[in-house]
């Protein structure tokens, strides 16, 4: 396929349908987060650098043939290495050993909160996840490093008000029960599917619908550039500043039992806090990392 | 459930991950062995939730109505990858963006042909 355009589309059904192959095999979290990254954001972004670095591939002569026999010796061997592996569905396999009895059983009790799955992620295997929130940071700030935040909004010719009426009222409608969406996902994590990763990801999107409809001038307006990236910050220092907290109070590092007297209460202020620290760094990130995509101008 | 149809799973991660890596080593466009990573990335996120998956369980949600869960294990490490995913995706984008503005290609041959033509000239000093 030639046109780049119908790859990133393709790429996009392709990871829309893994979201719902997630949700079959009960990963109603993964799902959730596939489908508003990989369906959403990752789209748009290889759509807004499509637009930098042109739509068309050029034809190229090379032999598939040694590529294919490398690809597929290493398929053949990874198909004969799986082949003792535990069948799918086996509730003896060895993953469901080791650590994840105990989450299944302790966790509702020791966190008080229904939702495994954000309880192993922001109390169990809280440090992982203060790594990965650092992770996405970073790579904010590498984005930012690469192509810079250029001060004046680009001018895109959006033509007269008149030719977006339907659009711009369609989303005017819809931005507010996006918002309203991102922060049930947000704060309703603990209980059903969703936490900060997924919410912040909503609200990212939200905000870039804005700007693709309304133009960039109009959405710096609402939230500057220079104040996203201190949001991020913020969000990983609100992670960063539990876990200090309750090493100050003389428990170890993001022990949340610092938090209250009772321990199962100061669980769930430190997985709330922890949440929201996710989702505003995320936010931040995917809308910085958006705007820097849309406003780098095209190199003639 | 039969030895063969009990691997499945892992077939179709495997079978997604050549593909995905056929696109890294035979596509010359930055762009689309850009999206070979994703899809050989999204193919590693299948072989992790679909071993986290338990036959009967429920979503890893407390219910006292039910007994059987997945593997809650999974699921956390692969959400968190996904988002992790995505920002260096972006990373990898802006890396090409740059590329794209110093060598006005984002064919591999062509800037391959471009180095070797600024290494000919012996000034050394590279592209900006």
């Amino acid at each position: 396929m030639r046109d780049l355009f119908g790859v990133v589309m393709l790429f996009g059904i392709y990871s829309l349908l893994t979201a719902a192959l997630f949700m079959d095999l009960d990963a109603v979290d993964v799902a959730f987060t596939e489908a508003a990254v990989g369906a959403g954001v990752s789209t748009i972004l290889l759509l807004s650098s499509l637009r930098l670095v042109g739509r068309h591939e050029k034809p190229h002569k090379h032999n598939p043939l040694l590529p294919l026999i490398v690809v597929g010796l290493t398929g053949a061997a990874l198909i004969y290495g799986v082949s003792d592996a535990p069948l799918v569905g086996d509730p003896n396999a060895p993953a469901h050993q080791h650590v994840a009895p105990r989450y299944l059983n302790e966790g509702p009790q020791e966190t008080g909160i229904p939702n495994v799955v954000t309880a192993v992620l922001a109390s169990y295997r809280g440090y992982d996840t203060l790594g990965e929130t650092v992770v996405v940071f970073t790579a904010g700030l590498a984005v930012l490093l690469l192509l810079g935040v250029t001060g004046t909004a680009r001018q895109r010719d959006f033509g007269s008000d008149d030719d977006r009426k339907v659009q711009r009222q369609v989303v005017k409608t819809l931005i507010p029960y996006i918002m309203l969406f991102a922060l049930y996902v947000q704060f309703h994590g603990d209980f059903g599917a969703g936490g900060g990763f997924q919410a912040g990801v909503i609200f990212a999107v939200g905000f870039v619908l804005y700007d693709l409809v309304f133009g960039h001038a109009h959405s710096r307006k609402v939230l500057p550039a220079q104040h996203l990236i201190r949001f991020g910050a913020l969000g990983v220092l609100i992670y960063g500043g539990v876990g200090l907290y309750s090493l100050l109070v003389g428990k170890n590092f993001l022990d949340y039992t610092a938090l209250a007297q009772d321990p199962v209460h100061g669980q769930h202020i430190g997985i709330l806090l922890v949440e929201l620290g996710v989702g505003l760094a995320v936010f931040s990130v995917i809308t910085l990392i958006y705007s820097t995509f849309a406003n780098r101008k095209v190199a003639q | 459930m039969s030895l063969t149809s009990g691997l499945f799973n892992y077939w179709g991660a495997i079978i997604l991950m050549m593909a995905g890596f056929w696109v890294v080593v035979a596509q010359n466009n930055l762009v689309k062995k850009l999206v070979g990573l994703g899809l050989f990335q999204a193919s590693v996120f299948i072989f992790y939730i679909s071993i986290g998956k338990v036959a009967d369980g429920a979503p890893p949600i407390h219910d006292p109505a039910v007994a059987l869960y997945s593997n809650p294990l999974p699921h956390v490490l692969i959400l968190t990858a996904i988002v992790v995913g995505v920002a260096t995706t972006a990373v990898g984008l802006g890396l090409i963006v740059r590329i794209h503005e110093a060598y006005r290609t984002v064919e591999e041959d062509e800037i391959h042909a471009l180095d070797v033509e600024d290494d000919e000239d012996g000034e050394g000093s590279g592209r900006t």
